[in-house]
């Protein structure tokens, strides 16, 4: 079976810095996917290359079957890979709803369908109490909820989360995790996150890969890399083998 | 397609709507020659304002060179008009296409290799400039001796030819800008209209959303410079005269802008709204001026400068955003107390 | 034609080339440094043109010995308007910005209409009709004060920016709004000054360009214009690259004016600014912009 995500060998270089450095990895449909690794790792900048922000300089991208790379971001997520920006970036003056809507349209020609595809997707992200509301006055995790909304609106079969937890309190990040576990189990969403709440990535994800300097240093099961010495050394420390992880 | 014109209005809104409908209707039965010519101006500047709103009101695309279109429209109808005869309704058919094809040069220009913002509108005044001076040297059109429509006593109004007195003229000019105020509003509650504000919001983001941005404003751009084109066909035909200078102007693209910034970019009612208080507050001080003698050629431009700078400075919104929350306020309160 | 004439026509367009080069070097200091784009560049110029010519007819002063006070007005009417309407606007939406600056342009314009009237003033010096003669080279004498003027002015600016430290403390303002806080730069004051010395400098143009055109109030969206194309052209936020741009521009205005119609010439300067945008935005010897 081919994997719905594959990457060969993607480099990508800015100027003097190599920061993505030869990575490769599949992620199969339906599995949840993290990537994990230092600041400054290259992990915004391999998401950036996979949903068309950037092209990559080396190496192919292929999303179910045909490749993606080079191609511009509005296609890749025509093709069916949506992604969420570390700092989010909401439609200020819209509404929650009208927010949610655009991303609906994709695939609908009718705004009244598209929008009950939103009001549907707010009710399952716990905003739909906020959907009138313009986006610029929501709080930031209901921001990154409606982020993830918006998103899920334009049909995805990968979605790809960039830090969607960070700024989260623990509740709001168990909420997050139950929300996007009941998504991937019931409609077979492929979930690609880049985290640094290991709570959340050992909760939800069945792979992990782990990448220090644009090289990806380590890839497995979360308990596993946990206690990878090299991944230890680069990212997370002693403290957290005694923490125990799963 | 009628609910969704009217939805989210209520009752008194529209009832209100339907008053101000009724009054400018019949305004020609009660106004005189002056006060008609006012008004006629007003809603021309509302009907400008309204199509170059769709441009950046929509899909935020900062046009500062509207008046080429105005231009185009005005000259091609004309032309045809005394070359060949040509009605101006067809006139106008014949401009919507070179209307659209002027703005979508611009557009690809400009998207295509990433000219936005400020350089965007730089770049549009640069195309009126470039249009203004190749039609003062143009004699196909009489260069900058200007082109001239023949003008005769009509015994009665030719609606084909637009040939008659001012309350014909006042008529088109309103069914005009009510067509304007209901493409928009059909344009702004569609697909189409989504992704515009959306880019308009976060191009970025609207990428990441799917949305083929340079397509959607080029779609902005074509659609803003064919319906500004029929306000240069009245222009032609209501005048009666077209000199370069005149009609591309950057006096005329500031013009054009005024109505939507005072009134509120981006808002259904905005454009009108402005061209209203503007055009009112400039015939005002007009009649000001000539009651004490004074006769400033500039002095309304320094009154349009003036407005300009204090809403920008004041109410960088428009009047309308604020006016419709009073509005919905005392609405409310009104039908509290019944 | 032959050889004498291209050269000679040559020779005028850089000569004027250079006034426009200092015009519009006011334009890009203020752009790379306070990133306002000053759409009443132009008009700021015409001002300082009718003060020369008022001078002039008044008493008799020659522009190029008004070039400091007139200079030096426009340097406080900058720093005024820079404090007063625009530092408030910095954290504004573009277009905001841009808008306010429309406005002041159009009043100005407007203003002046009403003051002097459309019709156009000049200064007519002892030396108008004066011209010097160097082999097949005749040069006028009004055009070569007025381009030695630019330069000396242009060096004093360029010196000015690279050895005092001041003009470092603006360069670095440039480079790092954040940084030049944390150094403890006053960044507001620094701002205010800059477009203080972009406004002197779009002022001792408008005394210099004076003995070359005359001056009506439509001169200044036009010129404003132009000041764009050569700062496009040449690069936003680079010196040498102003200069070079209005030497450009001075060029193909002057050769647009023999080959074709003189009223013509601005269209060639369209031309350019097109093309420039599509294929080197950033212009001749501008930096990359994020």
């Amino acid at each position: 079976m081919t994997a719905l995500l594959s990457l060969q060998a993607v480099s990508k270089r800015f100027r003097g810095l190599l920061a993505v450095d030869r990575v490769s990895f599949d992620v199969s449909e339906g599995e949840i996917f993290a990537v994990i690794g230092p600041n400054g790792a290259g992990k915004t900048t391999l998401f950036n290359l996979i949903a068309g922000e950037m092209a990559p300089n080396g190496g192919s991208i292929a999303f179910a079957g045909s490749r993606i790379d080079g191609m511009t971001a509005d296609a890749v997520c025509r093709r069916g890979v949506a992604r969420t920006f570390q700092l989010v970036r909401p439609f200020p003056a819209l509404s929650v709803e009208d927010n949610v809507t655009v991303g609906a349209l994709l695939h609908r020609r009718y705004v009244a369908a598209a929008r009950q595809h939103a009001l549907t997707l707010l009710r399952r992200l716990d905003l739909f109490d906020k959907r009138e509301q313009p986006a610029s006055t929501l709080t930031l995790p209901d921001r990154k909820r409606l982020e993830v909304a918006r998103a899920l609106a334009t049909g995805p079969r990968l979605l790809l989360l960039d830090e969607v937890m960070a700024g989260l309190r623990p509740t709001e990040t168990d909420r997050m995790v139950a929300t996007l576990q009941g998504l991937n189990r019931e409609s077979g969403l492929t979930i690609v996150l880049i985290e640094h709440v290991m709570r959340a990535v050992m909760a939800l994800a069945s792979r992990v890969l782990v990448l220090d300097h644009g090289i990806a240093i380590a890839e497995g099961a979360p308990q596993v890399i946990v206690r990878d010495p090299a991944v230890v050394q680069s990212y997370l420390g002693q403290a957290h083998i005694e923490d125990g992880a799963a | 397609m009628i609910t969704r014109l009217f939805a989210g209005l209520s009752a008194r809104a529209l009832l209100l709507l339907a008053a101000l409908g009724v009054v400018l209707l019949a305004a020609p039965l009660f106004a005189g020659d002056y006060l008609l010519t006012v008004l006629i101006l007003i809603l021309y500047f509302a009907y400008t304002g309204q199509a170059w709103n769709i441009m950046m009101g929509f899909a935020g695309q900062l046009s500062l060179g509207h008046a080429l279109y105005v231009g185009l429209g005005a000259y091609v109808a004309a032309f045809l008009f005394t070359r060949y005869g040509i009605a101006p309704w067809l006139g106008f058919l014949a401009a919507i296409p070179v209307a659209a094809a002027c703005g979508a040069v611009i557009g690809f220009l400009a998207f295509r290799f990433g000219v936005s913002g400020v350089y965007f509108a730089i770049l549009t005044i640069a195309f009126a400039e470039f249009a203004r001076i190749g039609f003062d040297h143009l004699d196909l059109v009489n260069a900058s001796a200007g082109l001239f429509l023949p003008v005769a006593q009509y015994a009665h109004n030719d609606l084909w030819r637009l040939r008659g007195n001012p309350a014909m003229f006042y008529y088109v000019i309103l069914a005009a800008t009510a067509v304007a105020l209901v493409l928009s509003r059909l344009l702004l509650t569609s697909r189409i209209g989504y992704f515009w504000r959306a880019i308009r919001e976060d191009e970025i983001a609207a990428r990441a959303a799917g949305i083929n941005t340079f397509r959607y404003k080029m779609y902005a751009v074509m659609i803003s410079a064919a319906v500004t084109a029929f306000a240069g066909v009245f222009y032609a035909f209501f005048y009666n005269n077209l000199f370069p200078e005149q009609v591309f102007g950057i006096s005329r693209s500031i013009e054009i802008i005024l109505g939507p910034i005072i009134g509120g970019i981006g808002t259904l009612f905005g454009p009108i709204l402005g061209a209203f208080v503007i055009t009112g507050l400039a015939e005002a001080l007009n009649a000001v001026m000539l009651h004490f003698g004074l006769d400033l050629p500039g002095a309304k431009q320094v009154f349009y400068g003036l407005c300009l700078l204090v809403v920008v400075l004041a109410l960088p919104n428009g009047i309308w955003p604020s006016l419709e929350s009073w509005l919905e306020r005392r609405l409310r309160i009104a039908e509290k107390t019944q | 034609m032959s050889f004498d004439v291209y050269l000679n026509v040559a020779v005028a367009g850089v000569l004027t080339g250079l006034v426009y080069g200092l015009m519009a070097l006011g334009l890009s200091v203020v752009f790379g440094v306070v990133r306002v784009v000053n759409f009443a560049h132009g008009e700021m110029m015409t001002i300082a043109m009718y003060l020369a010519v008022v001078l002039f007819a008044q008493f008799h002063l020659d522009p190029l010995l008004m070039l400091v006070p007139i200079a030096a007005v426009l340097f406080v009417a900058g720093y005024a308007l820079q404090t007063g309407l625009i530092n408030p606007f910095i954290t504004r939406p573009e277009h905001s910005q841009f808008l306010l600056l429309v406005a002041i342009g159009l009043i100005i314009v407007n203003v002046l209409l009403i003051l002097f009237g459309p019709d156009a003033r000049s200064v007519q010096t002892s030396y108008a009709y004066d011209s010097f003669e160097v082999g097949p080279l005749i040069v006028d004498a009004s055009k070569l004060y007025a381009g030695a003027a630019a330069i000396v002015l242009t060096a004093i600016l360029f010196g000015f920016f690279r050895f005092t430290r001041t003009g470092t403390a603006i360069r670095a303002c440039a480079d790092n709004y954040t940084g030049a806080q944390i150094v403890g730069l006053n960044v507001k004051h620094l701002y205010a000054l800059t477009f203080a010395i972009g406004a002197a400098c779009v002022g001792a143009a408008g005394a210099i360009m004076t003995l070359i055109i005359d001056v009506t109030p439509m001169l200044g969206p036009s010129y404003t214009l132009l000041a764009f194309v050569i700062v496009v052209t040449g690069g936003l936020g680079s010196m040498p690259g102003a200069l070079l741009g209005g030497v450009l521009i001075g060029l193909t205005e002057a050769f647009a004016g023999l080959l074709f119609t003189p009223s013509a010439k601005s269209m060639f300067a369209f031309g350019i600014l097109v093309l420039v945008l599509l294929f080197r935005p950033q212009g001749l010897l501008g930096k990359r912009l994020t």
